[in-house]
């Protein structure tokens, strides 16, 4: 509410202002005056603008640094970060010399009396300078980024623990390979209202895979999570592992990361006892895509396979009927 | 050559005798045809503007509700429901409607604002104006396309009275989700009105990019070779090129949708289980869709920044009192990032499900294109350089134009980056960076040239008091909004979200967004004060001079005048656009038709 009064403070204000101004206009005979106050200090204002700008930029930045995510807890996306930091840094550069230059050049270059500009119209050294240089730099960040986007992009190592995620309008259904590690196969046509995951029953692998509701994974173990979706495209997105890929209707994606601290490691060094990892839909996909939430548990190994013991395979949870037939 | 002078060029007369039989003695028909059905470039052009400035304020209206629910979602809005019907429940905004908001916001800033409003009336405007021809190529083609733009923005806009609301898949309308009635409210009728409102755009567009290519190649006056052009109708002439290129495959894109929504066909769609039921579609792909979509979604971003490029390169010039830096380069760089534009669209797709070496591929052309841009921020900077800066509200908003392009462009480069962008994809990051960098300062850009050529299209000056409240207002306020939002993305806030209570790993800002609400508030504030000078100024702004500015464009030799064409000779051009302080000249500035010494 009080954004409305504010907003309509605002404009009343405004308008007040633009109705005085205006009359006054009318007043004199809607001549304007040969330079407001205005006119004259632009250069100045600009100068002023020119200072604040950067100190602002770092102050916000220091102050809000703190609230940033924690650094990355997987793998291969960790190695991520000093790129991420090298960017920042060139970009930063980049970013002060030049907003610095054009609010330098228009307060130092404003117009004075008798002053002339320089004719000056083309450096051939200067153009190649400020083409080398940017094009260096950003062969740099390509090259090293390549490095990393093949290692993220890798095939999973033989001994991963795969996952079918099944994403959906507006829940992620987890199928795990159960005790046999082997993933039992699933089918587009076998899905039903009952058998939300096309799991095929026939399938002897099937017998003891489970569907729990929150993704467990082991620490330190690697993932691959194959993705697919039922009905429109859905992304896949943990922010705290800084990944994300999405699941698309009608094909198979794979995303594939080690965990490298616990839920509970976590909640001792964030000192939130409530603290999770959450997997969010970062793919527009309807009405509740801002609650398409699906909790992630990272075990210590032991007790993941204590958890993984524990689970009841989803066909002993479904009734006979339901899924026979 | 002064005897070429006197004799008009081919097809003048018949275009004139045309007008002549417009005339009609009924005065309706004769308003019809003179202000309606107009043929002369000038007048539609002015349609397009006063199209364009409705567009962008119901834009931006639509974006004030989405930042009321991200910074306030507990505020009381029932009273709201007395205009938003059924879309407010229970004091709340519908999450339907929500995205509603998102996805048509983003169509008409994007398509009705930047493309259609902007290019459609400071195109049609300068084109024959700055290469000193009457006409466009094809007057009668030139209102078509925009009447054909008027009635896409009508179906647009009807669209918002269906009982199931407007499209809410987002502007990129991704299938199956815009493809499946069931899968979203708004993709019933909603998304068939977007769909048939956007195939007539890229009608429109079409139109105009051929009238703009045939008039700028074929019409520029004796004398006004390649080399002379003004930068403002290379960009337009590149822009158009790119909108001709790239705009039929999104009506392709959108054909097939049709087909996939009312006949059947699988193009993008397969093993779809909705509503409780397989559908028989197989064997398409969602992703076909995204590179159809991107390979115009990727240039259009160009095609609404190439014109603010070229209006702030002839503005920046002309308040430096200088030439240009580096004519050359700022050409090539322009042809460069055209060339490019086409094969950076996956970019968009990095994390999408293709294959990573097509996103090695993206990833470098994307890196590359930053080459050119950053090229003309140097170029700009330079003629700053040593200059003799004259301020005008104009000059500042191209100034805001160089500084929104620089940090903008800087966060592309995180972007650009398949493996951060991992982390960045469908974050705040991205609609920061967007924001600044094709948003505001494409925004800025339409400005900067209402400012300088305001008194060019309606002989009045705009009050420049006002013009620098406007610009310090919507400066700051562009970057007390999009700023902080590059933090909310390095946080990990998806954008497209409703409501970011659900996530205790998103919840944690509130504040942030309460914070970048207010400035949005503030800074549609000030465009009222734009549309109070504007208006204002049509009607009672001081007469303005003939060449206000003592710029050395064509369009300041001829007459000032509101209606119809200029009279006398076509003008012959000497010399390029940016003789600024030429040492022995007598001014500081020689018009392109002065003969040279």
């Amino acid at each position: 509410m009080e954004v409305i009064l504010g907003f309509v403070l605002v404009v009343v204000t405004i308008a007040a202002v633009i109705a005085l101004r205006l009359l006054r206009l009318v007043r004199r005979g809607a001549r304007r005056a040969a330079t407001s106050w205005l006119d004259r200090h632009q250069p100045h204002l600009l100068a002023v603008f020119g200072i604040c700008f950067p100190v602002a930029v770092i102050f916000f930045g220091i102050h809000f640094g703190p609230r940033f995510l924690p650094p990355s807890h997987s793998r291969p996306a960790d190695a991520i970060a000093p790129l991420f930091t090298a960017t920042t840094v060139l970009t930063g550069i980049a970013f002060f010399l030049t907003q610095a230059l054009l609010f330098y050049f228009l307060f130092r270059f404003r117009a004075k009396p008798g002053a002339v500009a320089s004719p000056i119209a083309q450096v051939l050294k200067l153009e190649l300078t400020w083409t080398l240089i940017p094009a260096v730099c950003f062969v740099f960040l390509y090259l090293w980024g390549q490095l990393l986007w093949t290692k993220v992009t890798a095939p999973p190592p033989p001994d991963a623990l795969v996952v079918d995620v099944v994403a959906e309008q507006f829940n992620w259904k987890v199928h795990y390979p159960g005790q046999d590690q082997k993933l039992g196969r699933v089918m587009f046509r076998l899905l039903t209202n009952a058998n939300t995951i096309g799991l095929d029953t026939l399938d002897p692998a099937s017998r003891d895979d489970f569907v729990p509701v929150q993704l467990h994974i082991p620490k330190n173990r690697p993932i691959e999570l194959r993705l697919r979706s039922k009905d429109v495209i859905h992304s896949f997105y943990i922010p705290y592992f800084r990944v994300k890929m999405d699941a698309v209707p009608g094909m198979i994606t794979s995303l594939q990361f080690t965990a490298l601290q616990s839920t509970r490691e976590m909640r001792e060094q964030l000192n939130n006892p409530a603290f999770n990892y959450e997997v969010a839909c970062a793919e527009l996909c309807g009405r509740l895509h801002f609650a398409m939430k699906l909790i992630v548990v990272v075990d210590e190994p032991q007790e993941y396979d204590r958890w993984s013991k524990e689970q009841k395979t989803w066909m002993s949870r479904q009734s006979e009927t339901s899924w026979n037939q | 050559m002064e005897s070429i002078v006197d004799i008009e060029p081919e097809g003048i007369d018949d275009e004139r005798a045309e007008e002549k039989g417009r005339k009609s003695t009924n005065w309706f028909l004769r308003f019809l045809f003179a202000h309606v059905f107009s043929l002369d470039h000038k007048t539609i052009a002015r349609q397009y503007l006063f199209t364009g400035i409705f567009w962008a304020l119901a834009g931006s209206l639509l974006s004030l509700i989405i930042r009321i629910q991200l910074g306030y979602p507990q505020a009381d809005l029932s009273w709201a429901g007395h205009a938003l019907g059924h879309w407010i429940q229970n004091g709340r905004i519908d999450p339907e409607f929500y995205l509603a908001l998102v996805t048509m916001h983003g169509t008409i800033m994007i398509f009705f604002v930047l493309t259609g409003g902007f290019i459609g009336s400071l195109g049609n405007f300068l084109i024959p104006l700055q290469i000193g021809t009457r006409e466009m190529a094809s007057g009668f083609l030139n209102m078509l396309s925009y009447w054909i733009f008027f009635l896409s923005g009508a179906v647009l806009f009807l669209s918002f009275f269906l009982e199931s609301g407007p499209a809410s898949a987002g502007w990129t309308a991704y299938p199956p989700l815009s493809a499946l009635a069931d899968a979203s409210r708004g993709s019933g009728a909603g998304m068939t009105c977007w769909i048939i409102s956007l195939m007539l755009f890229v009608v429109s567009t079409a139109m105009t990019a051929i009238n703009f290519i045939a008039t700028i190649i074929n019409k520029r006056t004796i004398g006004l070779s390649f080399r002379r052009l003004p930068l403002t109708i290379w960009a337009f002439l590149f822009g158009a090129v790119l909108s001709l290129l790239s705009f039929p495959v999104l009506f392709s894109a959108l054909m097939l949708l049709v087909f996939d929504r009312n006949f059947g066909t699988s193009f993008y769609l397969s093993e779809v289980f909705i509503a409780g039921v397989p559908l028989p579609n197989l064997g398409g792909s969602p992703i076909l869709y995204q590179h159809l979509f991107w390979f115009l979604g990727h240039p259009e971003v160009y095609i609404a920044i190439f014109p603010a490029f070229g209006i702030i390169s002839e503005v920046i010039s002309a308040h430096a009192r200088k030439p240009i830096f580096g004519y050359p380069a700022m050409v090539a760089s322009l042809l460069v990032i055209m060339t490019l534009a086409f094969i950076v669209w996956a970019h968009h797709m990095f994390v999408a499900g293709i294959n990573p070496f097509v996103g090695s591929v993206f990833s470098l052309t994307s890196f590359v294109i930053a080459v050119p841009s950053a090229i003309k921020v140097f170029n700009w900077l330079s003629t700053l350089w040593k200059a003799n800066i004259q301020f005008t509200p104009a000059m500042l908003f191209a100034i805001g134009v160089v500084s929104f392009f620089i940090t903008g462009g800087l966060t592309g480069l995180f972007l650009a980056s398949s493996a951060i962008d991992l982390q960045l994809h469908d974050t705040y990051f991205v609609v920061a960076h967007f924001h600044l960098v094709m948003g505001s300062a494409a925004f800025f850009g339409f400005m900067c040239g209402v400012y300088y050529w305001f008194p060019k299209i309606f002989g009045r000056m705009m009050n420049s008091t006002l013009g620098y409240l406007h610009f310090w207002i919507t400066f700051t306020g562009v970057y007390l909004i999009f700023f902080p939002m590059h933090f909310l993305g390095l946080t990990g806030l998806p954008r497209r979200y409703y409501s970011f209570t659900v996530f205790d790993t998103f919840s944690g800002y509130a504040d942030l967004n309460a914070f970048i609400t207010s400035a949005a508030f503030l800074t549609f504030a000030a465009q009222l004060i734009f549309l109070v000078n504007f208006f204002h100024a049509m009607f009672f702004g001081e007469k303005a001079s003939l060449n206000p500015w003592r710029s050395n464009t064509l369009e300041w030799t001829t007459e000032a005048n509101i209606g119809g064409n200029w009279p006398g000779a076509l003008p012959i051009v000497y010399r390029w656009p940016y003789d600024y302080s030429q040492p022995g000249a007598e001014k500081d500035f020689i018009p392109q038709n002065v003969p040279k010494a």
